[in-house]
């Protein structure tokens, strides 16, 4: 008897599965299915966008307000010299039609190598009740570079910032594409606790996370 | 790995005994219970409420129980149908079998591993490297374990929490063969450089899985760290290894656990990284590896499907039970002799390992009910504690000599006569040891019960004679 008919079969015993009660269990399981059942969450806030904001920053994420999308790559770059950053960066292919070079920035549009210092990258929506970046891998938006760049600069759509992670699912469902190879949620830089369970940042994945909120006009949309 | 739970007693004592662990010990010694707390205040003071959460969990996770055999086949289908192939593993040895198999296929010499308590329950770790196959550690904890010659983690969140900044220190010095740093700070960033490397160039990836989703045939990753995710997005091959009970419905109720999980863990509302992975690369994609494979494991879960102890397989391995765990608090992790410690290592152990080779481990526990109070599903750990007490019983596992007082004292309790006389004696005698005061310091007939507290002194006579005197006119 093979491995999975021996342990399927010691959880059918268990359960008290006979051919009379299979076809109930299968409808109870396309039903739970169907019904998408939600646990409780906490209250929506009031204003998604300052939440989202004041969330971040309590996670050692920085935050910058923009008025439209025209203004990005100026404030990406305003926030390398500040840091003293290098203008080299790798980010999106999808991002890669932006005035970067307006700007001052060399922008690669491809996948991360472990010599890339500062990773630039879209995301899918944001969730304001943990102040979370979800992005979705493909050809045009490579996973490596929210992860191998000691920097992350994450360009967010505050029209795209949705209230739980349920909500973010439900985008994910409604709109083309379908579910990626891989969705990555992201809250703050990377951290571990491990030693003396005392915080420090950057751990394997970037030191620092930075956001560029654009404003659009339709932040209430999605409430 | 290899079971020490029936040297639990000599484990603890031993524990006790080592002062830099008791050090280490009172230095994390509530951390993660205050952690907790404040991110349950910060949630219900968000209009959210924990309690209505936890039952929405525990009723998620029987919900699955009741239909297991049906969930896994539905994410067998699923995951396959997304190009993953599945493959289930009865015992350690067969889940060891199988990683060993996946890397000779491809040509694999070096495996990242992002943390896996089923790993350490096969003892993975080992086999690969006798096949050859360099298997690294990537959790901060877990690869400060391995560099020192493969120490048992003693925590499943925190694997090094019984370990002093110094002691990491030297051994980073040593293994590392670099100047010894002193700052938590510098010595993760040098871990950091030292694990890069190896993260660019292994094969193969290996994981656990927080939880499996049914739905979509996808694992849920979550660590802080991001390990999880170069262990997932690097290498051209990844092994995921996860028990049967992680099985989940949909995506909906990921978002669920996910709002109990950080928070009973570390006392986070979410965990930096959360993944949820699909299936393999697409041919234009720059990133992801080539082949996944899921390995199911068993390895004494299926038993408890139908049994007393169904409860224990929900789970989500949080750890808060022996956070707030007064016996794991004063000993540490490893003297449970095992992989889990804790309450839920005290339940799991005997129930996967057999009952006879953790005799001591459901009595350690005073049954105060902290692990069932903060478990975020709810799982009645001290019943199950006790019920694994009667099972002993029952199953004529305790000592000669208890059994034997045992009997003797029903004998004597089914005799008015006898037991009355029996307590009149006794009320004297304990009052004689007292020397007239509220404690006795040495108790006579067991005097290792009093040697790290006193034993409190009977009031008088006893309640017998009390309302005797009482009905008198």
């Amino acid at each position: 008897m093979s491995s999975r008919d021996d342990i399927l079969g010691r959880v059918r015993a268990g359960i008290g599965r006979a051919p009379g009660n299979a076809a109930a269990g299968r409808t109870a399981i396309e039903a739970t299915l169907a019904a998408r059942r939600q646990g409780p969450r906490p209250a929506v806030a009031d204003d998604l966008l300052a939440s989202f904001k004041a969330k971040s920053e309590a996670l050692a994420t920085t935050v910058d307000i923009v008025d439209d999308q025209a203004r990005v790559p100026a404030a990406v770059a305003r926030y390398l010299a500040e840091r003293s950053l290098p203008t080299e960066v790798v980010g999106w292919p999808a991002l890669e039609s932006q005035p970067w070079r307006d700007a001052g920035i060399a922008f690669a549009g491809r996948g991360a190598v472990d010599a890339d210092l500062v990773g630039i990258t879209g995301c899918h929506c944001a969730i304001a009740e943990t102040a979370t970046l979800m992005l979705l891998s493909g050809p045009d938006t490579p996973a490596s570079v929210s992860l191998l760049p000691e920097t992350h600069i994450a360009i967010v759509d505050a029209s795209r910032i949705v209230p739980a992670m349920e909500d973010a699912w439900r985008l994910l469902r409604a709109e083309p594409g379908g579910l990626p190879r891989a969705v990555n949620f992201i809250s703050g830089p990377s951290r571990t606790g491990d030693i003396e369970q005392t915080i420090v940042l950057g751990a394997h994945g970037p030191y620092r996370v930075h956001l560029v909120l654009v404003k659009s006009g339709e932040i209430d949309r999605l409430k | 790995m290899e079971i020490r739970s029936m040297h639990f007693k000599a484990n603890a004592a031993t524990a006790l005994a080592n002062p830099v662990l008791q050090g280490n010990l009172r230095t994390s010694k509530g951390k993660f219970v205050d952690k907790r707390r404040a991110a349950i205040a910060d949630f219900q003071a968000e209009g959210g409420d924990f309690e209505a959460l936890r039952e929405a969990g525990r009723d998620l996770r029987n919900r699955v129980l009741e239909n297991l055999d049906l969930w896994l086949e539905k994410f067998e289908s699923t995951a396959t149908a997304r190009g993953a192939a599945v493959l289930w593993a009865k015992d350690g040895a067969e889940i060891c079998r199988h990683v060993i198999d996946i890397g000779k296929r491809h040509g694999v010499t070096k495996a990242v591993k992002s943390k896996s308590m089923l790993s350490e329950e096969a003892g993975l770790n080992q086999a690969l490297e006798a096949a050859g196959i360099q298997p690294v550690e990537t959790d901060l904890g877990e690869y400060i374990l391995q560099i020192n010659d493969n120490e048992p983690p003693s925590h499943i969140i925190a694997p090094v929490v019984h370990k002093g900044l110094d002691e990491v220190a030297d051994l980073f010095a040593r293994v590392h063969r670099k100047p010894r740093k002193t700052g938590i700070p510098e010595l993760t960033r040098e871990a950091r450089e030292v694990l890069r490397s190896h993260f660019l160039t292994a094969e193969m990836g290996i994981s656990g899985g927080n939880f499996l989703v049914a739905e979509t045939g996808s694992v849920a990753l979550v660590t802080n760290e991001g390990n999880g995710r170069m262990v997932t997005t690097l290498p051209r091959v990844h092994v995921v290894i996860t028990g049967i009970e992680k099985v989940i419905p949909t995506l909906e109720d990921l978002a669920l656990l996910l709002r109990l999980l950080p928070r009973s863990a570390t006392g986070q509302h979410i965990s930096n990284y959360v993944s949820l992975l699909t299936g393999v690369k697409q041919p234009d994609e720059h990133d992801g590896p080539e082949h996944l494979y899921f390995i199911l494991v068993d390895n004494g879960r299926a038993g408890l499907v139908g049994s007393e102890f169904q409860d224990m397989l929900r789970c989500i391995r949080c750890g808060a039970c022996m956070n707030h765990c007064p016996v794991y608090q004063t000993i540490g992790g490893h003297a449970y002799g095992w992989v889990y410690p804790g309450p839920m290592g005290s339940v799991l152990t005997p129930l996967y390992t057999g009952i006879e080779n953790a005799i001591d481990l459901p009595h350690a526990a005073t049954l105060c009910n902290q692990c069932g109070v903060v478990c975020p599903v709810k799982i009645p750990l001290p019943e199950l504690l006790r019920k694994l007490r009667e099972k002993q019983v029952e199953q004529r596992l305790r000592p000669l000599g208890e059994r034997l007082a045992l009997k003797a004292w029903a004998w004597v309790a089914s005799k008015p006569k006898l037991y009355a006389l029996g307590t009149r004696i006794g009320v004297r005698y304990l009052d004689w040891l007292a020397g007239g005061g509220k404690a006795i310091r040495v108790l006579g007939v067991v005097p290792a019960w009093t040697e790290g507290r006193d034993f409190p002194a009977p009031e008088g006579k006893t309640f017998r004679e009390l309302y005797a005197r009482r009905q008198k006119p």
